[in-house]
């Protein structure tokens, strides 16, 4: 008996919304903000978009599959499109909205898109331009018209055009809808994921109906959603974690997805609506955290001190709840005074007041963040997995959370670690193959086990403990074994440190390479009045150096004395992915990094005490600047040990 | 027939004449641009068509119709609106509500009838909020919609003021400096919405501009003006070729590199 027979045989997402919309009817299915208001799509018009807009792909020649390459923000219409693809016989392919025109013809190319849905003028425009070398695309779909009016390419063609043709189908053919869905099995290629990969093009993960639906529905018996809930879409759709909350859960439970005015507006559409379930990588709970911490700084002499008052509470109460403790009644009604003086307040504020589940996943996230959301109440969860099994394996259980592991297996999903210390899952969930790359296939299910590619342990009660990417894990010149990942993230828990790169393999000792947070340095420099032009001025001062050295010892101190960071500098920039310096879910692309900044490198290990600078840097739109800088190198003492 | 047409515009303020017998025509659907040196007139002359300031001499007409004498808001209820080089904006209320103002000269329902009667009132409401709301999303500050405008960059306040404008539902709309003070970025969305405000909505423009990319790039006429006088008038093109207008640009470097 698996997760898959509650759904009756209604096993892809076309019969889920052909179900849901004999189900629900006229209940709320999507929500767009536009014009100021939310508008709202009901289950039932929800399936007639996806019919037209699958037939009229039909009626344009889309054979069963094809592919549809999907590009865009966070639209009912990406949605539909994904549905209405499959509903034809194909599969979704799903494309980050500001990835370059390299990634984009990479992947358009690579899957074999016979169609590609591009949302507005932006990215019609990144399609057009390489038309002539995508041969296999037929059609270019686009769902906003804003500034396209003189654009005459007979390739190209409006998103309510396509769905006319196929409601002028629908009336001659009526019973080819039911047929068309009818025809999709489980096992059908549902979306082909392309996974970022820290090196190399992208590899693209073919899922299928039954992968998708099987975690949902795993992690829907631990972590369980209402038909009702409200649900905020707004990560990439292209990432698996975002189909996997906006299609395969809200498909197969029937919740509310709700899309945000404009990608500016989330947070404050996420007040508005409240919902009652998130998910969201650790960037955003840290930018929540911090953008309170500063509000309370400028905030009413009167506010400050109720955060001052209730803040310990909550956290008193939330450390005795990690411990699985007992809290005593004095507590527990402090804890009460303190939901109604502040928590209450503070979550509406954030949006959180229904919150059920929020959970965070892709990256480590520090334990004051945890405890912080704890603390007012809300129960923030530590989620594990990869594309290659549906986003999904490992979650933390609601009275059961510890800050360093990710929780344990959700039904149906063995995790074992390998000789090697990596970890291996298995699971309905895990996926068909790389498209069109057996080699890599073989690699990463190699005698049967998901191979992630993390290090990681089993702790004893079954909790499992995230570590590193093993190839990740690197050596110092004498052999003292280092995870500049886990490092990095330690030093990233500063507020004060935005991007964090840590170097040290085959050298001596370890340095780091750190960019300040501009908001909160700013604000902190401000207030003493320590005056600065630009982020390279900035991140240049004594002081800025001495306030982030104090964040630096800290992390040294928690560390094993061997592998601790010696020496650093602050570099002159930001990261950034269109430098190719961040992968598009911000991950530093180690390699690229430490040769592009091969002179800061040999500084630091060159016992000089600055490094001047002179390269150029690159705007998104092909301007360049050039920048002179002198980058001081901070040498740091041994520290007490630990 | 011309959209709009300046004919003999003759302006001085005691004793300093800022335009002298100032002839061009404006053809509907046009990007007009303005260009010229600091002092050339240019804000004197958009100031002219606008109302702000009236000629001693010469006449202006929108179409067939001589707005010469009316004042500046019987020329906006023509359907002339402007941006200016400093913004002005309501700087304490809200960018919504800066917009709603703008709708104010649509507003037929006065305090009597939408007292009387509040259900008529409230139905031109929601029409001109959803006016406003079309405008808001055509200019993508959706996320400032309600923050009050002195506390948004200087960018910003740029594009809430073309919103405002663009709540009036001009035919002519005249555009002082609209890229002034701005950062790359910010002047290329702003190129992009003048282009799209033109093409979308029809709306003709004259556009005083000094960045010379942004006016060869999107104007489709450029009239240039030195001294109060007009020296050149043509396509982009003809104007970056014409002798006069590299003397008057060119020829004040030479000055200047020479002292």
């Amino acid at each position: 008996m698996g997760v898959l027979d509650q759904l009756r045989g209604d096993d892809t997402f076309p019969k889920l919304l052909v179900r849901n919309a004999g189900r629900f009817g006229e209940r709320t299915a999507m929500r767009e903000k536009e014009f100021g208001i939310w508008q709202s799509f009901s289950w039932r018009e929800v399936h007639e978009r996806v019919r037209d807009f699958a037939l009229g792909l039909t009626a344009l020649g889309m054979q069963r599959g094809d592919k549809v390459a999907i590009i865009g923000d966070n639209r009912p219409e990406w949605v539909w499109s994904e549905i209405a693809a499959q509903a034809a016989g194909g599969a979704s392919v799903g494309l980050y909205q500001d990835s370059n025109l390299n990634e984009v013809l990479y992947v358009i190319d690579h899957c074999d898109a016979a169609f590609v849905v591009a949302e507005d003028q932006e990215q019609v425009d990144k399609i057009l331009d390489m038309l002539d070398k995508l041969p296999k695309v037929k059609n270019v779909v686009f769902t906003d018209s804003r500034g396209l009016r003189n654009y005459t390419h007979p390739r190209l063609i409006a998103f309510e055009a396509v769905e006319a043709m196929g409601r002028e189908l629908h009336a001659r053919e009526p019973g080819r809808w039911a047929e068309s869905v009818g025809r999709g099995r489980a096992d059908d290629v549902a979306i082909i994921c392309y996974t970022s990969g820290t090196t190399g093009f992208p590899k693209g993960a073919a899922l299928s109906f039954k992968n998708l639906l099987s975690m949902a529905l795993a992690l829907h018996a631990v972590d369980p959603k209402l038909p009702g809930d409200e649900f905020v879409s707004f990560l990439p759709l292209a990432w698996i974690g975002e189909q996997m909350m906006s299609l395969s859960a809200a498909l197969a439970v029937g919740f509310t997805v709700n899309f945000p005015e404009e990608p500016e507006t989330v947070m404050e559409n996420i007040r508005e609506i409240g919902p009652n379930v998130m998910f969201a990588p650790p960037r955003i709970w840290e930018n929540l955290t911090s953008t309170v911490q500063v509000k309370i700084m400028d905030t009413t002499p009167f506010k400050r001190l109720m955060y001052g008052l209730c803040m310990p509470v909550g956290y008193r109460v939330a450390d005795l709840r990690f411990q699985k403790k007992p809290v005593p009644l004095g507590l527990r009604i402090l804890y009460r005074l303190a939901t109604w003086g502040l928590f209450r307040a503070l979550k509406d504020r954030l949006g959180f007041t229904h919150l059920r589940s929020g959970s965070t996943g892709g990256a480590a996230l520090g334990p004051d963040v945890f405890r912080f959301f704890h603390a007012m109440g809300v129960p923030l969860k530590q989620i594990y997995g990869q594309t290659e099994i549906s986003g999904i394996s490992c979650i933390h259980r609601e009275d059961d959370i510890q800050f360093h592991t990710v929780g344990t297996p959700i039904p149906e999903t063995e995790v074992r670690i390998s000789e090697r210390g990596e970890i291996l899952s298995r699971s309905p969930a895990v996926f068909l193959g790389y498209y069109k790359n057996e080699e890599a296939t073989r690699e990463a299910l190699a005698d049967g086990w998901l191979h992630s590619g993390d290090a990681g342990y089993l702790a004893e009660d079954g909790h499992l403990v995230v570590i590193d990417r093993i190839k990740d894990v690197m050596q110092l010149a004498d052999g003292t074994q280092f995870s500049p990942q886990f490092i990095e993230n330690r030093l990233k828990f500063s507020p004060y440190v935005k991007e964090a790169v840590v170097v040290g393999k085959g050298r001596p000792f370890l340095t780091a390479m750190l960019c300040i947070d501009m908001g909160i340095v700013g604000k902190w420099a401000e207030k003493r009045r320590i005056s600065y032009t630009t982020y390279t001025d900035l991140s240049a001062k004594g002081p800025v150096y001495d306030l982030v050295q104090k964040e630096v010892d800290q992390v040294n101190e928690t560390l094993p004395a061997a592998a601790r960071v010696r020496k650093f500098v602050l570099l002159y920039k930001e990261l950034d992915a269109d430098d190719e310096e961040l992968t598009r879910t911000r991950k530093v692309r180690r390699a690229f990094v430490e040769d592009r900044y091969r002179e800061v490198i040999d500084a630091l290990y060159g016992g000089r005490g600055e490094v001047a600078i002179d390269t150029t840097i690159k705007y998104q739109d092909g301007r360049s600047a050039r920048i002179q800088a002198t980058l001081l190198v901070r040498e740091l003492g041994p520290g007490k040990a630990a | 027939m011309p959209f709009l047409t300046v004919k003999d515009v003759f302006l001085h303020f005691r004793g300093v004449t800022a335009l002298y017998d100032m002839s061009f025509q404006v053809q509907a659907g046009a990007i007009h641009a303005i260009i010229g040196p600091n002092g050339a007139g240019k804000t004197s002359m958009l100031n002219c068509i606008s109302g702000v300031y009236r000629p001693q001499r010469g006449s202006i007409q929108l179409q067939d119709r001589d707005i010469s004498r009316l004042s500046p808001s019987a020329r906006t209820s023509l359907g002339i609106a402007r941006t200016f080089q400093n913004i002005a904006l309501f700087k304490g209320m809200t960018v919504l509500d800066n917009l709603l103002i703008g709708r104010h000269v649509h507003q037929h329902t006065g305090i009597l009838g939408g007292g009387l009667f509040y259900g008529l009132g409230q139905k031109e409401e929601i029409a001109h909020r959803e006016l406003v709301e079309d405008i808001i999303d055509f200019l993508e500050i959706q996320h400032i919609r309600k923050k009050v405008v002195g506390t948004l960059a200087y960018g910003l306040q740029k594009r809430v003021e073309l919103a405002r404008a663009l709540a009036l539902q001009p035919r002519l709309l005249l555009l002082d400096e609209p890229m002034a003070g701005m950062n790359a970025e910010e002047k290329e969305d702003m190129a992009r919405f003048v282009l799209d405000i033109n093409e979308d909505r029809g709306t003709t423009i004259v556009m005083i501009e000094h960045d010379m990319g942004v006016v060869m790039d999107v104007s489709s006429r450029v009239t240039v003006l030195n001294f109060g006088e007009k020296i050149a008038d043509g396509t982009p093109e003809e104007v970056r070729q014409d002798r006069n207008v590299q003397d008057a640009y060119l020829g004040e470097q030479h000055e200047t590199a020479d002292m």
